[in-house]
């Protein structure tokens, strides 16, 4: 019953600026990285701890630094201008998680923030553990033998 | 097309006072001054984003109340509402008001739809006073139809930034200068849109059905009016309107505005522009009503769009129905 709008609202559609938002996330992500590798860095050479501690080390690391600029306002920004270079690394996955224990906090500790703090990081921990479960399977099947 | 969805109200409504109060961002945008009221923070002094958005509508009816030279109890009824699940907003401020109260969902077209209700059950004699009320806040709409405050996740530019804020207008019978003429109760159009990013798009084909509709079954031109404002269609939302009522043979680029285009400027982050309840609302009884006192206007068609979806809804790879509902305001000579 409804009139047909849709070739008017299709030929006004606003496209998103793909090569600019590549670019960006490119740079912003890749910076995510180098500063990572510069961390490992610091702590192999300079605090002298093995190689594999360090990378454990790099990681709680920026985790720590995305919730702290989470909690203080400044992360939603750097999402904003990053887009995918914000999102995908390790840092995107903490403000996920920090944001939404924000969110939870006026409804209590348990029911708000213990109940909210994986409601967008949940479904990246399901699907990387059956991802995992799948690959592993894989491997024992075929390359174990 | 045929139902008439209009009606006339012939029997006298008038606004008398009304009441704005904004958050920060509102203040400190174009329309900043035309507000009664304005917070210099999002939580207006309250512990948590719920209250804080009770607080914003508490002030726009204590407001509105006492510019109108009356009491609580001067009031028949209450007509309000907002964006948060079951109307909370609304539900919890009437809990101290000794008023009757209706609380009303029409998506950001709540300002229109409790006004014209307003506007009808007062022209039906039975009511004096009548308030009508709507409320949005950034961060509670966020939550419930998005993504926490923080989350760092990017923001598209066809999305429309929630307006933080309430307005309210008490309507009566006893005459002022500010007269409701007629009311065009809105369809629900689906317009098979199905991104909740891009409000403005789904919207545009219901507010320019309303305003179809309204200037068919008065048998009006657009001229009629000085100004047909619409809701929050926003930038994107605009441009839809425009070119689907060049369509239908009706020109109303040089008198149309959007409220959502109006309350901020072109460099406040808000991508596409304004939305929400608060939106109409406080544009309406802030600044429209302000154009209307100072004799800047003269007769103005406000239509509020409203998109009505939810999360649950768009998850399940549903479309989003959207309506408008129009009241036309006309300022009149007090002496007549």
């Amino acid at each position: 019953m409804n009139k047909d709008y849709s070739k008017i609202i299709n030929k006004n559609a606003v496209k998103p600026k793909y090569f600019k938002n590549s670019f960006l996330a490119f740079i912003v992500g890749g910076s995510v990285g180098v500063f990572g590798q510069a961390l490992i860095d610091l702590y192999v050479n300079v605090f002298e701890v093995d190689k594999v501690n360090a990378n454990s080390l790099m990681l709680v690391t920026l985790i720590l630094i995305a919730a702290l600029t989470t909690g203080l306002g400044i992360y939603d920004y750097f999402g904003q201008f990053g887009g995918a270079g914000a999102f995908v690394p390790i840092t995107g996955f903490s403000n996920s998680m920090t944001s939404a224990a924000l969110e939870g906090k006026s409804e209590g500790i348990t029911l708000g923030i213990g109940a909210s703090m994986f409601k967008l990081a949940g479904s990246v921990i399901v699907f990387g553990v059956v991802s995992a479960y799948i690959l592993g399977l894989i491997r024992y099947i075929f390359f174990m033998s | 097309m045929k139902k008439q969805a209009t009606y006339e109200l012939n029997s006298g409504v008038y606004i008398k006072g009304t009441g704005t109060s904004v958050g920060p961002l509102e203040k400190a945008g174009p329309l900043g001054e035309y507000f009664d009221r304005n917070h210099e923070d999002n939580y207006c002094g309250e512990k948590n984003w719920e209250t804080a958005e009770q607080r914003l509508l508490e002030d726009a009816i204590t407001i509105s109340i006492a510019k109108s030279g009356l009491h609580d109890e001067d009031i028949d009824l209450v007509l309000a509402g907002d964006l948060i699940n079951q109307n909370v907003i609304s539900n919890y401020v009437m809990r101290d008001h000794d008023i009757p109260f209706l609380g009303m969902y029409g998506a950001c077209s709540t300002s229109m739809q409790t006004l014209l209700t307003a506007a009808l059950l007062i022209s039906n004699g039975q009511f004096k006073h009548v308030i009508s009320a709507a409320s949005s806040h950034n961060s509670t709409a966020e939550r419930q139809f998005r993504y926490p405050t923080e989350y760092g996740g990017p923001k598209p530019e066809t999305m429309t930034y929630t307006v933080t804020g309430a307005g309210s207008a008490v309507v009566t019978n006893v005459k002022s200068d500010i007269k409701l003429t007629s009311v065009t109760i809105g369809r629900v159009i689906d317009s098979k849109q199905n991104n909740p990013n891009d409000m403005g798009s789904a919207m545009a084909p219901a507010a320019s059905d309303t305003i179809i509709r309204h200037l068919k079954d008065l048998d009006i031109k657009p001229n009629y009016y000085d100004m047909i404002v619409t809701g929050d269609l926003s930038k994107v939302g605009t441009k839809i309107l425009l070119e689907i009522m060049k369509e239908e043979g009706i020109d109303i680029e040089n008198i149309h505005d959007d409220c959502g285009k109006l309350i901020y400027t072109e460099d406040q982050p808000v991508f596409a522009g304004g939305s929400g309840c608060a939106c109409c609302a406080v544009v309406t009884f802030g600044y429209i009503k302000n154009l209307l006192d100072t004799n800047k206007i003269k007769r103005v068609l406000v239509v509020a769009t409203g998109a009505l979806l939810n999360p649950v809804m768009m998850l399940q790879n549903e479309t989003i129905p959207c309506i408008a509902h129009a009241v036309a305001f006309e300022k009149v000579n007090e002496n007549n």
